[in-house]
C-alpha cells in the first residue's frame, strides 16, 4: 500500500489486478522450470494490457526483467515475456530512472542503514536509486554499513534447505548493521527484510526493519 | 540424499557453528579486498580488461581443437614429450611410468590443482616414491594430511601457532610464533629437496598455443626450482588452459594477480618451452607435458555452460562468496571449492552426486560480478539445478512444486490459503522450534514475522469502495 | 585411435554446438570489435624513457627490490662491492657476459660460473647470483630473464641475493612490448626458459603475512647502466 500511496502522491493512476499471485521464482530457483513457466504464463497474461508494471521487490523484479526472457527462450510466449520484462520496473528504478524523481516529499527522522538486496543490486544494477531517494527523505540520517552488498542469506528456498549457512550469513549482515549504530535497516526486498528481522529478533536487537516504500510513504 | 550431500551438510553445519573459524576467514580476506581494489583501480579500465579477457578465452575454448593441436605440435618440435590423457587413470599410469623409467626416488612438486584433482600424490606414494610439496601452503597441508583449503591459499585456515606446532611435531623444529622463522624452516627443508630430487612435477596456469609454452605463476620461487634442477620435469595441464597468443599474457598475468591475490603482478611468471636446449647450462633433460581431459570435454559439450572452462583459477570467486566464507574450503569435499567448484564439479564428477553444491547458494551473484573472465557463474548454478531436476525429479519436491503451481494459478485459492495461514499462525507459535513446527527449518535460528493483519488485497478492496 | 585422436574427437564433437559470443550488455565499454592490444585497459605507462624509468623505480620499491641507476660500470662494481661486504658474501654465482665480466673481476670473489654447466651443490652454497637480463618492464617493475641472458634457470633463483645488470636501452614500457621484443629476437628458436621476476621471492601463506625469501632470493637488486 505504501507504493500505491507514493505513486498516487506523484500523480499516477495505480491499478492492482487481483488475479495476480506469484512471479514463479520459487519454482524457477529450485530447477522446476516447467512449473515456473506455468505460473509465469498466468502473470504475463494478467499484465498484458498494463502500461507499466511496478514491483515492490528486487527479487521479483529480477525474475520478471532478467529471467522471464531466459525462461521463455524458444517458447511460443517468448515475445510476450520479453514485452512484460521491458515494461516492468522495481519501485526505486521506476521513480529514479523512469520518472526522474528523487524527492517524493517524504519525512522520516532517524538513523538508518541500507541493505542492498542481491537481485536488485546485481541483476537489476540498482545501487544508487534507493540511496538517492533516501537522501531526500527529511530527517533521515543514512549511514553505510561495511557489508551493505553482502548477501543476507535468504536466497529463497536456500533459507530452509541450508538453514545453518543462511543463518550464518544473516549473522554477518546483522553484525555489520550493529556496527553502524543505526536504529533502522532499510531494503527494497521484503524477503531480505524477513531474514534480517528474523535474526535481529532472535539476537534481541532493537534495530527495526523497514521497506524502502514504507519510508518513502511517510510524510 | 546421497553420501556426498550428507557429508557436505554435516561439514557445513560444523563449520558455521565455529564462530572463531568464520571470523578468522573474514579477517584473512579483509586485506585482499583492499589490495584488490587498489590495483583494479590502477587499470585504465578494469571493465574493459574483463571484456577482452572474456573474448580471448571464448576464442581459445571455442576453437580448442585447433589451439591444442598447435600447442602440442610446437612443444614436440622443441623436444617436449606430449601425453594426451583422456582421464585421471591415464595420467597416473603415465607419471608412474616415467618415474619408474628414470629410477626416480624422490619427487618434488609445485602447486597443481590438476594433480590434486586426479589424486596423483597418493598414487605416487603408493608406488613407493617420496613426494614433497614445495609450495609453503601446500607443504603445510600435506604434513597435516589435509586437502588444500582454498585453491590459491591452501593453508589460510591455520594460525601461526598451529603451523609451529605442526613443524615441531613433524620436523622437530623449535616452537616459534614468527612467520618469517616458520617460513625459513620450510625453506631449509626444501632446498635439500630441490637439489636432490630426481623429478619435478608442476601444473601450469596457461598453455600458449602460438609459441608452444606453458606459463607458471607463483610468488615463492618453488616452481622455478622444481623445474630447474631435477632431471625430469612433468607438467600436468588441463586442456582448457589454452591461450591463443603469447601477447595474451600481457593482459592475463596482471589480471590473475589482481583478482586472485590483490597483487599488481605475481612474483614469478615463467615460460617453459622445452627441455634444456643446446647451449643452455641447466634445465631438465626431459620435459613432459600431460594434457588432461578428465571430463572437461563433457563440460565443453554443454554450450550453455561452456564458459565455465574459461576459468583461469584465480580464486576471486571464492574470496567474495558468502557461502565459502562461512563454511570454509574443506566443507565442499572437492578439489575445486567455492562458486567455480559448485558449477564444474557436477560436470566433472556427476550431476546427481554433486548437485547439492549448486543448490547450496543464495545466488547472490557476487561471484559473477568479480570473475575476471566474466563467467556467468551464479546463473550456471541455476542451470545445474534445472538439469538435475530434468534428469531425475525428486518425488517429494515435485509434489510440492506441483502444489505450488496449482495454487498460484488460482488467485482465490492463494488468498484463501493466506487467510488460513493467518488463523493458524498463533498455533504455529505454540509449537515453534519443536518437531511439530512446520517452519522448523526457519524458526530454529530465526524468528518468523507475524503475517499482516489485513492482506494487501483486503486493503485494496476497502480503498476501492471509498 | 590414439589418445590424441580421442580427445580431439571429443572436442570437435562438443564444439558442433556453438556457444554465444560474450555480449557486453553490462559493461562500460561497447566498443566492438575490442581493441587489438590490452594496452588501453592496463595501467598507464609514461611516454618517455625517463618517465618509464621513474615508474620502474617506484614499482621496484613497492616490490621491495633494490634499484639503482649507475653512471658507469665502475660505479656499479663499487656498489656491488658494498653489497658483498654488507652481506658477507664469500662466493658468488654468475655467467659470462659483457656486463657481468668486469663487475665480477672487480669483486674478486670466488665464483661459480654456470656457462658450461655446474654442480648444483656449488651453486646452492653461493651467497649471490649475478646476471644480466632480456629486459626491464616499467609497468610492473619486472626483470625479464632467459636462459641465455641470465646463465640458465637456477642462477637467478637459487642463491639468496639476485643482482641484475641491465642497460637503459633494455627498459621497455610494458609486458606487451616485452613479449613483442622477445618474439622478434628469438623468432621460432626460443630459449626453453623465460621468466618475469617481480621482486624478491615472497609468501603470504602464514596468516596472510608477507614474508620475503620464501624459496627464491630474499633480496633482489637491479642496477641500471647507461
Amino acid at each position: 500500500m505504501n507504493i500505491v500511496q507514493v505513486l498516487e502522491r506523484l500523480g499516477h493512476t495505480v491499478d492492482y489486478p487481483e488475479a495476480q499471485t506469484c512471479c514463479g521464482q520459487p519454482a524457477f530457483n529450485s530447477g522446476f522450470w516447467d512449473e515456473a513457466r506455468a505460473v509465469a504464463e498466468r502473470q504475463i497474461a494478467i499484465f498484458q494490457d498494463a502500461e507499466i508494471v511496478v514491483i515492490a521487490s528486487g527479487s521479483c523484479g529480477a525474475m520478471v526483467k532478467v529471467f522471464y526472457p531466459e525462461l521463455f527462450h524458444g517458447h511460443p510466449r517468448e515475445t510476450e515475456a520479453r514485452a512484460l520484462a521491458a515494461k516492468t520496473f522495481e519501485f526505486s528504478d521506476f521513480l529514479v530512472n523512469r520518472l526522474g524523481v528523487l524527492d517524493v516529499g517524504a519525512r522520516f527522522p532517524g538513523r538508518a542503514t541500507f541493505h542492498d538486496g542481491c537481485h536488485g543490486l546485481r541483476e537489476l544494477g540498482l545501487k544508487n536509486p534507493p540511496r538517492q531517494l533516501l537522501q531526500h527523505v527529511r530527517g533521515l540520517e543514512l549511514v553505510e554499513m561495511k557489508e551493505a552488498e553482502t548477501c543476507c542469506g535468504f536466497g529463497g528456498t536456500f533459507a530452509v534447505k541450508f538453514p545453518m549457512i543462511s543463518t550464518a550469513m544473516g549473522e554477518v549482515k546483522c553484525a555489520s548493521i550493529a556496527e553502524t549504530g543505526a536504529e533502522f535497516v532499510i531494503s527494497n526486498d521484503s524477503s531480505c527484510l524477513m531474514q534480517i528481522r528474523g535474526v535481529l529478533e532472535r539476537q534481541g536487537k532493537s534495530v527495526k526493519t523497514l521497506h524502502l516504500a514504507e519510508v518513502l510513504a511517510q510524510t | 540424499m546421497n553420501v556426498h550431500a550428507k557429508t557436505f551438510n554435516e561439514a557445513a553445519r560444523h563449520q558455521t557453528a565455529d564462530l572463531r573459524q568464520r571470523d578468522w576467514i573474514q579477517k584473512a580476506l579483509a586485506g585482499y579486498y583492499a589490495k584488490r581494489d587498489e590495483f583494479k583501480n590502477r587499470f585504465q579500465s578494469w571493465s574493459g580488461a574483463r571484456d577482452t579477457a572474456a573474448a580471448v578465452k571464448w576464442e581459445a575454448v571455442n576453437h580448442l581443437d585447433r589451439y591444442l593441436d598447435e600447442f602440442a605440435s610446437r612443444l614436440e618440435a622443441r623436444g617436449t614429450r606430449v601425453f594426451w590423457a583422456p582421464d585421471a587413470q591415464a595420467v597416473r599410469d603415465y607419471v608412474v611410468g616415467v618415474a619408474r623409467q628414470h629410477q626416480v626416488r624422490s619427487i618434488i612438486k609445485s602447486k597443481s590443482m590438476t594433480a590434486e584433482e586426479i589424486h596423483l600424490n597418493d598414487t605416487l606414494e603408493q608406488a613407493g616414491f617420496e613426494v614433497v610439496e614445495s609450495d609453503l601452503g601446500e607443504y603445510i597441508v600435506q604434513l597435516r594430511h589435509e586437502p588444500p583449503y582454498h585453491l590459491v591459499f591452501p593453508a589460510m585456515h591455520l594460525t601461526r601457532q598451529q603451523i609451529s606446532d605442526l613443524f615441531q611435531d613433524r620436523l622437530g623444529s623449535e616452537s616459534t610464533d614468527n612467520p618469517e622463522h616458520l617460513t625459513m624452516i620450510a625453506r631449509r627443508v626444501m632446498r635439500r629437496k630441490y637439489c636432490e630430487a630426481d623429478m619435478g612435477i608442476s601444473g601450469a596456469n596457461f598453455a600458449i598455443a602460438e609459441t608452444g609454452m606453458i606459463s607458471i605463476t607463483e610468488n615463492e620461487g618453488n616452481a622455478r626450482l622444481t623445474t630447474s634442477l631435477p632431471k625430469v620435469h612433468v607438467a600436468i595441464v588441463g586442456i582448457e588452459k589454452v591461450l591463443p597468443k603469447l601477447s595474451d599474457l600481457a593482459l592475463f598475468l596482471p589480471m590473475l594477480a589482481t583478482a586472485g591475490a590483490g597483487q599488481p603482478i605475481t612474483c614469478y611468471n615463467t615460460l617453459y618451452g622445452g627441455p634444456r636446449q643446446p647451449g643452455e647450462p641447466d634445465g631438465p633433460e626431459e620435459f613432459h607435458v600431460v594434457l588432461l581431459d578428465n571430463r572437461r570435454t563433457e563440460l565443453l559439450a554443454d554450450a550453455e555452460q561452456r564458459d565455465a572452462l574459461h576459468c583461469i583459477r584465480c580464486g576471486a570467486c571464492l574470496n567474495v562468496c558468502p557461502i565459502f566464507k562461512n563454511i570454509g574450503g574443506h566443507s565442499y569435499g572437492t578439489t575445486y571449492q567455492g562458486p567455480i567448484g559448485s558449477v564444474i564439479t557436477p560436470h566433472l564428477r556427476g550431476l546427481q552426486d554433486w548437485k547439492h553444491l549448486s543448490q547450496a547458494s543464495s545466488l547472490c551473484g557476487a561471484c559473477t560480478e568479480t570473475c575476471p573472465v566474466k563467467i556467468n557463474l551464479h546463473h550456471h548454478l541455476l542451470h545445474n539445478r534445472r538439469n538435475a531436476i530434468q534428469a531425475r525429479p525428486a518425488r517429494f519436491e515435485k509434489l510440492v512444486q506441483t502444489g505450488f503451481v496449482f495454487m498460484m494459478r488460482r488467485p482465490r485459492l492463494y488468498e484463501w490459503a493466506a487467510g488460513i495461514g493467518r488463523i493458524l499462525q498463533p498455533l504455529q507459535r505454540l509449537v515453534q522450534g519443536t518437531v511439530l513446527d512446520p517452519l522448523r527449518a526457519w524458526t530454529k535460528t530465526r524468528s518468523f514475522p507475524p503475517l499482516a493483519e489485513k492482506s494487501f488485497r483486503e486493503l485494496w478492496r476497502k480503498r476501492k469502495k471509498l | 585411435m590414439t589418445n590424441r585422436e580421442i580427445i580431439l574427437g571429443r572436442i570437435r564433437e562438443a564444439l558442433k554446438i556453438a556457444a554465444p559470443y560474450p555480449t557486453f550488455h553490462d559493461s562500460a565499454t561497447t566498443t566492438s570489435p575490442l581493441p587489438a592490444s590490452p594496452q588501453s585497459w592496463l595501467p598507464p605507462v609514461g611516454e618517455t624513457l625517463e618517465e618509464q624509468i621513474q615508474l620502474f623505480r617506484r614499482n621496484a620499491e613497492d616490490l621491495k627490490a633494490g634499484f639503482r641507476e649507475c653512471t658507469n660500470a665502475n660505479e656499479a662494481g663499487q656498489y656491488i662491492k658494498e653489497l658483498a661486504l654488507a652481506g658477507g658474501w664469500k662466493k658468488i654465482g654468475r655467467h659470462s657476459g659483457e656486463l657481468t665480466d668486469p663487475v665480477a673481476r672487480e669483486l674478486g670473489l670466488p665464483e661459480v660460473r654456470t656457462d658450461g654447466g655446474y654442480a648444483v651443490n656449488d651453486l646452492e652454497s653461493c651467497d649471490a647470483g649475478l646476471t644480466e637480463c632480456e629486459a626491464l618492464v616499467a609497468q610492473t617493475g619486472s626483470v625479464l630473464v632467459s636462459a641465455p641472458s641470465a646463465g640458465g634457470r637456477a642462477l637467478s633463483v637459487l642463491p639468496p641475493h639476485h643482482v641484475v645488470l641491465a642497460r637503459r636501452s633494455q627498459m621497455v614500457p610494458d609486458l606487451t612490448v616485452a613479449l613483442q621484443r622477445v618474439q622478434e629476437k628469438f623468432k621460432d628458436n626460443f630459449p626453453s626458459f623465460l621468466s618475469f621476476i617481480s621482486g624478491p621471492s615472497r609468501t603470504g601463506d602464514i596468516e596472510r603475512i608477507l614474508v620475503l625469501g620464501a624459496h627464491g632470493p630474499k633480496k633482489l637488486t637491479i642496477l641500471l647502466l647507461p
